[in-house]
């Protein structure tokens, strides 16, 4: 009898470790403006391909080329550059907010700026984002004020959460912004419920999913895909691909399978890969999966190919498992750079503006910080009534909380 | 009134509400075109349509996150998870979510959401069909947790649960379907047919969550049970013949803590019964009630009777399963001291 052969387990390593010079010249980029824009009643089989390949508009030279382009005015480009420079200035007086000791922790976008902001353009009031942790674009693409997030991440006395939550894990129904977890992929299949409850009540309204690439590993996950294949529902399945799920690298909850984008297909769920640092690609290919939705041809599934240029969050240091340089070395560069040069080869926009506005946008900041902290800081003024430690547990308080925040003594 | 089994009253309370308020959708693993595996939901797709009542995956969280979602969206989802056994795959869900929803939002989103699920054994179901998990519910903030003992009881309890703002874990002793059975497994249930309590009011009406109930006044001993154990309880005093006051919770969060407290300062002694393992169970936390409020009045340590801690056999159910007989002693022994 031959000796049988010894089993031996596979744990897949990302290329790049510290100290390594990362090279991504073998990562395949298409041209911008060379993937196809299909009908959106298109079959999924058709269009398998687009699962594997990267959607992109603009081009190295700044232009909008192909299929997928000129479906924004030249006031909406400029708004999404506001949007997304609002959101790097907010994130960066936070997160310096929170290493002053002014708040407990922070998660920015740094990166992955035009995935929340231009998907919301592509949506409608009334619909309902399930997002993670990483999609405050999605507010301030409405122009939510900024002071309430500011408050809820101060945890202060006008936190519209009463100090409940963990800073930026925002709510705002009024906005279409579900509740944030924490906990992770839970929302994903709540999403697919939200949607199916719009066409049980036969509305108009559809509902946008969000997780990271790490967290489709999660059950959640497949069940929310199985829900939304079965009863098509209304509903845009988002996976935000940053590259890294704190310290782990894509491929731990990719496994063997291409890319995430092709998840998709083993559901019969119509499946994009888009990049995501092209504010024109991202929100071309959200209104197409948006009125897919609303045409009731079911669910839609995008994977936004970006990078997480910062930390997981402000308790994480990258440069403990990643080379320093890869952010740079990613080929996908700066999404607000590269609208810029957008708008500046449109010739309706100049890096005076830009200075200008950037200056803009961070007084804006600062008065509003200013504002916030006007109604306290986690550790000083004004903060939450602890009473309200024990309301909204339930609609009513039993008498057993009664009790015992009698004994509290407040 | 009409006469109707626990299965009967189930499905009526849906049907009600579902007939009172077109958000209450009713979902779950074959509930739809066959009406479920114990037919709570036979009629109801029929009735109101594959919009309101349908099938669902194999996948309790998805089930519960589903009607998470659909909550946040307003309506009012009352969905199956086939046996109590397999709703750990949803616990998250339940815990992370649903009952936190409220809190976590400020009252922005809410989970008004009804989670039906047989509990308990007495059906040979071995492991995986006859848990009792009440106390992995009872242990969450925001939750509410309901166990019936009778069809009239049943139907007021599941309206109140679907009426509920916030989310109620409603768990179906499965072995009270049919009848009132009380541990004798050699012996044939009474149906609910020619039972008083099968007697179930038609049309809407509500038991309030957080009312226990006393089902038999007595002046020597307190009973505490729910579900199964009311009748085990019942066949216990009747057995033994001591005066026992029996109190059958219905809701076990919110605990209504004053029937409790008023029958035992009465009575002066206590026993606690469950059918759940014993280390960590609901009557734990019973225990420790009674005695920070009832200490000066008790006569005798109080005694709990319950499952073993143990995974529920196959085979050996009957050695399991907290009988008549083991209650009896309980009640002997805490009359003894």
């Amino acid at each position: 009898m031959s000796e049988k052969k010894r089993l031996h387990l596979h744990v897949p390593e990302p290329e790049f470790r510290p100290g390594d010079t990362p090279d991504f010249s073998n990562v395949t980029i298409p041209k911008a403006g060379s993937v196809r824009r299909p009908d959106v009643d298109v079959s999924p089989e058709e269009i398998r391909d687009l699962a594997y390949s990267i959607i992109r508009v603009l081009n190295r030279d700044g232009d909008a080329v192909g299929p997928w382009a000129d479906l924004l005015s030249d006031d909406e480009l400029i708004r999404g550059l506001r949007h997304m420079m609002t959101l790097r200035a907010f994130d960066a007086r936070m997160m310096m907010a929170q290493r002053q000791g002014k708040t407990s922790f922070y998660m920015q976008h740094l990166g992955e700026e035009a995935v929340s902001t231009a998907f919301q353009c592509a949506l409608e009031k009334g619909d309902m984002n399930f997002p993670t942790y990483r999609q405050a674009g999605l507010l301030l693409a409405q122009d939510y004020p900024m002071v309430k997030m500011m408050n809820q991440i101060y945890s202060n006395e006008e936190d519209p959460l009463k100090g409940r939550q963990l800073p930026i894990m925002y709510s705002e129904k009024e906005y279409g912004f579900f509740s944030i977890s924490g906990n992770l992929g839970t929302q994903y299949i709540q999403a697919v419920g939200w949607a199916m409850a719009s066409a049980i009540k036969n509305d108009t309204k559809i509902a946008a999913g969000w997780i990271g690439d790490g967290s489709t590993a999660e059950s959640d996950f497949h069940a929310a895909l199985v829900f939304a294949s079965t009863y098509k529902a209304p509903v845009i399945l988002n996976v935000v691909n940053n590259q890294w799920a704190i310290s782990t690298f894509q491929g731990i909850a990719k496994g063997g399978s291409g890319t995430f984008a092709a998840r998709g297909h083993g559901f019969g769920i119509p499946a994009l890969r888009v990049d995501g640092n092209d504010y024109l690609a991202v929100y071309a290919v959200a209104k197409w999966a948006a009125e897919r939705a609303r045409l009731n041809l079911g669910p839609t599934m995008i994977e936004y190919v970006t990078y997480r240029a910062g930390g997981h969050s402000t308790s994480d240091d990258p440069a403990a498992y990643r080379p320093k340089e890869e952010s740079d070395a990613w080929p996908l560069g700066d999404p607000i750079e590269r609208l810029k040069l957008h708008l500046i080869s449109k010739g309706i926009w100049s890096e005076e503006r830009q200075l200008q506005t950037e200056a803009e946008i961070k007084d804006t900041v600062l008065a509003a910080q200013k504002e916030a902290e006007s109604h306290g800081t986690l550790h000083s003024g004004g903060s939450p009534s602890t009473r309200d430690m024990f309301e909204d547990v339930y609609k009513e308080m039993p008498p057993h909380l009664r009790r015992q925040r009698q004994e509290a003594g407040i | 009134m009409s006469r109707m089994t626990m299965i009967e009253a189930i499905r009526d309370a849906m049907d009600v509400m579902m007939g009172k308020n077109d958000d209450v959708v009713v979902f779950g693993e074959d509930v739809g075109y066959f009406g479920g595996v114990f037919r709570c939901t036979h009629g109801l797709q029929e009735k109101y349509g594959k919009n309101r009542c349908f099938d669902a995956p194999i996948n309790e969280s998805g089930i519960v996150g589903a009607a998470i979602g659909m909550a946040a969206y307003g309506l009012r989802p009352c969905v199956e998870v086939q046996f109590a056994d397999y709703v750990y795959p949803a616990y998250d869900q339940i815990v992370s979510e649903a009952a936190r929803l409220r809190y976590r939002s400020a009252g922005d989103f809410t989970a008004p959401i009804t989670i039906r699920m047989p509990t308990g054994g007495g059906i040979f179901g071995g492991q995986t069909h006859s848990q009792s998990p009440e106390a992995v519910f009872t242990q969450v903030s925001g939750l509410k947790v309901v166990v019936p003992s009778n069809p009239a009881d049943a139907k007021g309890l599941l309206i109140s649960a679907i009426e509920d703002d916030d989310p109620v874990i409603y768990l179906e002793p499965k072995r009270l379907y049919n009848g009132p059975f009380d541990g004798h497994h050699d012996q044939p249930v009474t149906p609910w047919s020619k039972h008083e309590l099968g007697e179930v009011p038609d049309g809407y009406y509500n038991v309030p969550l957080g009312k226990a109930k006393v089902t038999r006044e007595g002046a020597d001993v307190t009973i505490i049970a729910y579900g199964t154990m009311v009748y085990v309880a019942e066949a216990a005093v009747k057995e033994t013949g001591i005066d026992a006051e029996i109190i059958d919770l219905r809701c076990l969060l919110p605990l209504d803590e004053e029937t409790i407290i008023a029958s035992v300062k009465k009575t002066g002694r206590c026993v606690v019964v469950h059918e759940a393992t014993l280390t960590s169970g609901f009557g734990g936390e019973l225990l420790s009630r009674v005695q920070e409020t009832c200490f000066y009045h008790l006569e005798a340590p109080i005694q709990r009777v319950t499952g073993w801690d143990t995974p529920y056999p196959h085979a050996q159910e009957w050695a399991y399963f907290p009988g008549p007989e083991r209650v009896s002693r309980a009640l002997e022994q805490v009359m003894e001291a």
